[in-house]
């Protein structure tokens, strides 16, 4: 690529400086996305909630999947159960080669919509459907929070 | 369908290119050779091509895109497709190849497919991540690429659903990749083709639970090409024409964090249509081809299509009709699980089914086969393209 090379688009410009101790995929922070990151760096986790017909979504989007207005955003209890999950046994990427073995599951929010995430604090045996989380944040640079799971407290 | 007869859709021309290893081919190569083998083996010249379909997949400055493709092989097209629906984009490029058939818009339709993923990349592609270390993600995977879910991972996230739902056990899903093995075995090509036991794809190690290593498909190399024409112009061609008797496709989601119902696909949504304008039931069908990417892909696609009842899958594997000898042989060539997986494997479904209902699968040949279906699962259980083929024209 020359020097003159536009930068790939996907690549937003000036981005703020990145944790040393994140080594994992980062999102690119565009316009729908930008407020639930910096949300959970303030430790808040949000989805949106459609101010027209009550939808609510996760993940951010510019419109309502239901009605296509734009939707606003709600602030959630970070409380919710696993729908499903794995436990990745392989996986040759960094960093996560040297994470194994993990939980990744889809965990259904009090509020309704369903993430994805890993959760953490526990064996990887006792992870199962049903099960009662709660959410934690790690910081991967100042404008982003990354929403992590732990089994919630009894 | 009401169409006249001789505008009846048909497959008439199968090509396959080298697989399960072709050091030789890059991807454009697999889609030349197939190209001229699926010529070859219907007798028609390049000339009389007239439209031309392809779902592209090779990433390098696009060598392989629909548009690149029908300049680089010289089809000046009247009619082009390039959906791109991920394994089952063959699927649905019948769907709509069908269409314009029936309603004029071409006469004579390539569609190709080739990758040289295998000889490329190796066989890390399941789990060998899809970003880098600290890559800036766009769009909807900035939501789950942070958290290092894998391909097989995310079919394995259906797999515990279903089994935490209908109590389908580890075995049953290996009683699939058990018989289409007994198929892989009947073919030369095939990847693997070591007699293979439930005990040994339980034994085999865990990739992400509940898959094993085996309930996984092979990496390969390959490609392939159909022509589809008209019924009247198949009549002066070389092979017995295949007919086009239902095609449909259809989308839950992409993205399998977004998937609705882990435990139902949409071929709840496709199958019913495909077999509704074909006129047939699933009961009616003698041999089905499926994307075997998981073990879980088939049981959810069985389910989905109707040969059994949701939740009904696991048993319906253990009573042996997917297997050789019984009433619905799954996966003559060995499947994705034995024999190959391209990159994206649903023009295979295609040639498979192309294959029993000419007659022309040899041991692998299931008796009298005359109503076949291949289904295409593509993405993540995201788009599922099903289509109904037939030996006999639609009445």
């Amino acid at each position: 690529m020359s020097a003159e090379a536009p930068p790939p688009p996907h690549v937003a410009p000036e981005l703020p400086a990145e944790s040393p101790e994140w080594a994992r995929p980062l999102p690119a922070l565009d316009e729908a996305g930008r407020e639930f990151w910096a949300a959970a760096a303030r430790g808040e986790l949000v989805v949106q909630e459609c101010p027209a017909c009550g939808h609510r979504q996760f993940y951010p989007r510019l419109a309502c999947t239901v009605c296509g207005a734009t939707p606003g955003w709600l602030a959630c209890s970070g409380r919710g159960v696993v729908h499903t999950f794995t436990v990745i046994r392989q996986n040759h990427a960094k960093p996560f080669r040297n994470e194994l073995p993990y939980v990744v599951a889809v965990v259904e929010l009090e509020e309704g919509p369903r993430m994805m995430g890993n959760v953490v604090d526990c064996p990887v045996e006792d992870v199962h459907i049903g099960m009662p989380v709660s959410v934690e944040f790690r910081q991967a640079d100042e404008a982003v929070g990354v929403p992590f799971w732990r089994p919630a407290a009894r | 369908m009401t169409t006249s007869a001789s505008r009846t859709p048909v497959i008439a021309g199968v090509g396959l290119s080298d697989y399960p290893k072709a050091p030789h081919l890059d991807s454009v190569g697999h889609h030349v050779q197939a190209m001229q083998r699926a010529l070859d083996d219907c007798g028609m010249a390049k000339a009389d091509l007239d439209a031309y379909v392809g779902a592209g997949g090779s990433h390098d400055f696009r060598v392989d895109d629909a548009v690149t493709m029908a300049e680089y092989l010289g089809i000046n097209h009247r009619w082009i497709d390039s959906t791109m629906t991920g394994g089952s984009s063959f699927e649905f490029h019948i769907q709509h190849a069908a269409a314009a058939i029936r309603d004029g818009q071409c006469e004579a339709i390539l569609i190709t497919y080739g990758s040289d993923q295998l000889s490329k990349m190796g066989r890390m592609l399941g789990t060998g991540g899809f970003a880098r270390s600290r890559e800036r993600i766009p769009g909807p995977m900035q939501y789950e690429m942070p958290y290092g879910c894998t391909l097989v991972g995310a079919y394995a996230m259906a797999a515990q659903r279903h089994m935490h739902q209908y109590g389908t056990t580890p075995a049953q899903l290996a009683a699939i990749a058990v018989g289409v093995r007994e198929y892989a075995q009947l073919n030369p090509s095939a990847m693997y083709r070591d007699p293979l036991t439930v005990d040994d794809v339980l034994d085999s190690r865990m990739i992400a639970d509940p898959l094993h290593k085996l309930d996984c498909c092979v990496i390969s190399d390959g490609g392939g090409a159909l022509v589809v024409t008209t019924e009247e112009r198949a009549r002066d061609l070389r092979q017995r024409p295949v007919y086009v008797l239902g095609a449909a496709g259809a989308q839950t989601h992409w993205n399998i964090s977004q998937m609705p119902d882990y435990t139902v696909t949409a071929g709840s949504l496709a199958g019913p249509r495909a077999f509704g304008q074909a006129g047939v039931q699933p009961s009616d069908i003698d041999t089905i081809q499926f994307y075997d990417s998981f073990t879980i892909t088939v049981l959810l696609l069985l389910e989905d299509l109707g040969f059994c009842g949701k939740g009904e899958g696991g048993a319906f594997v253990e009573s042996g009709a997917l297997r050789r000898g019984g009433q619905l042989p799954l996966n003559t060539d060995g499947g994705g699980l034995s024999a190959s997986h391209p990159g994206m494997r649903g023009l295979f479904l295609l040639a498979e089914s192309v294959r029993q209902l000419r007659g022309q699968a040899g041991e692998a040949q299931v008796p009298d086969a005359s109503l076949a279906v291949a289904c295409g699962s593509g993405g993540w259980l995201s788009c599922i393209g099903t289509v109904v083929l037939g030996q006999e024209r639609p009445s």
